[in-house]
């Protein structure tokens, strides 16, 4: 290729331009879960690093390989594989067999993202997606969770990352429940500095609620993320919860274990924001956040899961093209309503 | 001149035009019972038994059924051989009639063997008739069969109920459910639908080689 000439540069309008275009935007991301996934690492040691490894590289791949060839190059470049891989690695158990994530990894972009056309044209968040493929096809893997490592060391690694592809996890390590599962199914409340923290066992980025809300943080500064939807999704499963607390104070969560529990902060910053399967319009935004936190509360205080957060978003993310079409602002002087 | 002809026939609904892969007919009974190879030759013998006989009588009696009622007539010759599939299929393997459930009545209802009958057994004589109708029964039977048998190697780790990995397989339950169906489906049409653009592809850039040689 040639380099172009740069005094003879021809572009349509718009002639300005905002520096934000789609691989800074996904950069950000990466690294505003930078924090969150080192305390997967040092809650989880070697096996974080192996789950997070195989997902991002089942991701990539599916991208590389679906990817026309002469767009390949192109369609690495915006991290936006990478940044799957990242989010579902988040999502999953610690001790989850690595063929598992691999898959996961794959089935996220290829059904998720490239069958739909590619990014930008993705009905469902491509994490999500893949999360619930799994969630669907290995059940009892997907929901056997491990204590931290804690005094073990970063070097110890599960045994159920190591099984054989195709082959079982063999259950015969300790596990130990998370603590909406604690919650709903033993009435045990964990603490909540505990949950604060993140020395807990959960799926790999959901342990520690301040570092995700660091990077939520982080991005609203950068302003790649509608505040929003977090902050609707928040205010929502507070206020349900809080009323829910008025009738019956010793059965059901606190607010603020319900908020810093489970995968709510993740999935109300990281994947809830993903500009591609929420709405663009500023009410539609707080519909969206709205329906997905009153999901979350029905799902766990009345449904059969412990954590709803995933379904939540992904049934939200069905009724996107609908909000957005209900939400859209009418142009100035033609809003007659009576036509 | 003829064998040919009914040669044709019958390898036309095999691969060309093949009921699933290329029309995408009969889903229903597709995505319903192939949830393990079993079922899915069950399901492709009962198919395969109602397509000919009904083919068959239609073609022979095709002179003699009247325009305005011609669908009812189908109707009526295709559920006599449903309901003795039915009954067969009961008396001999009562576990697969059990498994099959509601999907052998339904056989009726499947649209591959009705656009048969008004398509091809309408109009041609018997014996094309009889050739078309196995074409389209094998294959639809070669889709049933490989739907199935992807479903229960993922699914269960066997073949035929033969386990294949051992006993420390780990099910993929999804394939055992209604989704594993429509995603293996969609995969297998995604990889048909490649095929013939790679194949279009390469006829055209034959085509132009050979306009440009002359």
């Amino acid at each position: 290729m040639k380099k172009r000439d740069p005094d003879l540069l021809l572009f349509p309008a718009p002639l300005l331009q905002q520096g934000m275009t789609t691989p800074k935007a996904m950069r950000d991301v990466l690294y505003a879960l930078l924090p969150a996934t080192l305390a997967s690492l040092w809650f989880f040691g070697l096996s974080a690093v192996l789950i997070l490894g195989t997902c991002i590289f089942g991701a990539v791949l599916a991208e590389w390989l679906f990817a026309d060839r002469r767009a390949r190059s192109e369609s690495l470049r915006d991290a936006s594989g990478v940044l799957t891989g990242v989010l579902l690695g988040l999502t999953l158990p610690p001790g989850l067999p690595m063929w598992m994530a691999f898959l996961g990894g794959f089935v996220a972009i290829s059904l998720g993202k490239v069958i739909w056309g590619g990014l930008g044209h993705n009905l469902f968040n491509p994490a999500l997606l893949g999360r619930a493929f799994l969630l669907a096809t290995f059940p009892i893997a997907m929901t056997t969770w491990v204590p931290t490592t804690g005094d073990s060391g970063f070097f110890s690694i599960y045994p159920g990352n190591l099984a054989l592809p195709f082959m079982q996890v063999q259950i015969d390590g300790v596990t130990s429940a998370t603590p909406l599962g604690m919650m709903k199914f033993e009435q045990v409340v964990t603490p909540l500095s505990e949950l604060a923290f993140g020395n807990v066992s959960g799926s790999l980025g959901e342990t520690s609620g301040l570092l995700l809300l660091l990077g939520g943080i982080y991005l609203w500064m950068r302003r790649d993320l509608d505040w929003r939807i977090p902050v609707s999704i928040v205010l929502t499963v507070i206020i349900f919860s809080a009323a829910l607390g008025l009738f019956n104070a010793e059965r059901f969560p606190t607010p603020l274990f319900s908020v810093f529990s489970g995968g709510l902060l993740l999935g109300a910053i990281y994947m809830a924001t993903d500009p591609v399967t929420s709405p663009v319009t500023p009410k539609g935004a707080w519909i969206f956040g709205i329906g997905v936190g009153v999901l979350v509360m029905l799902i766990r205080v009345f449904g059969g899961l412990p954590e709803g957060v995933m379904y939540a978003i992904l049934l939200m993310n069905a009724a996107t093209p609908l909000i957005d079409r209900y939400t859209q602002p009418t142009v100035f002087g033609r809003g007659d309503k009576s036509s | 001149m003829k064998e040919t002809e009914s040669y044709e026939e019958f390898i036309k609904g095999v691969w060309r035009d093949n009921p699933v892969f290329v029309q995408v007919l009969g889903m229903c009974p597709m995505l319903a019972v192939t949830n393990s190879a079993v079922n899915a030759i069950a399901m492709g013998m009962a198919t395969l038994f109602v397509l000919v006989g009904s083919s068959f009588l239609v073609s022979s009696f095709r002179n003699w059924i009247p325009k305005q009622v011609r669908i009812s007539c189908f109707i009526i010759i295709i559920a006599t051989f449903v309901t003795i599939a039915d009954y067969t299929l009961l008396a001999l393997v009562p576990k697969v009639h059990k498994e099959l459930g509601a999907f052998i009545p339904l056989i009726v209802a499947n649209c591959l063997i009705l656009g048969r009958q008004e398509a091809f057994a309408s109009r041609y004589p018997t014996r094309l008739a009889v050739m078309d109708a196995l074409g389209m029964a094998s294959g639809f039977m070669l889709a049933l069969l490989s739907l199935g048998a992807v479903r229960e190697i993922l699914g269960d780790g066997a073949l035929f109920g033969v386990k294949l990995f051992g006993e420390n397989f780990e099910p993929w339950v999804i394939m055992i459910l209604p989704p594993g169906g429509f995603l293996t489906l969609g995969v297998i049409l995604l990889f048909f639908n490649w095929f013939k653009l790679k194949k279009d592809e390469f006829l055209q850039e034959v085509a132009e080689a050979e306009r440009s040689e002359s």
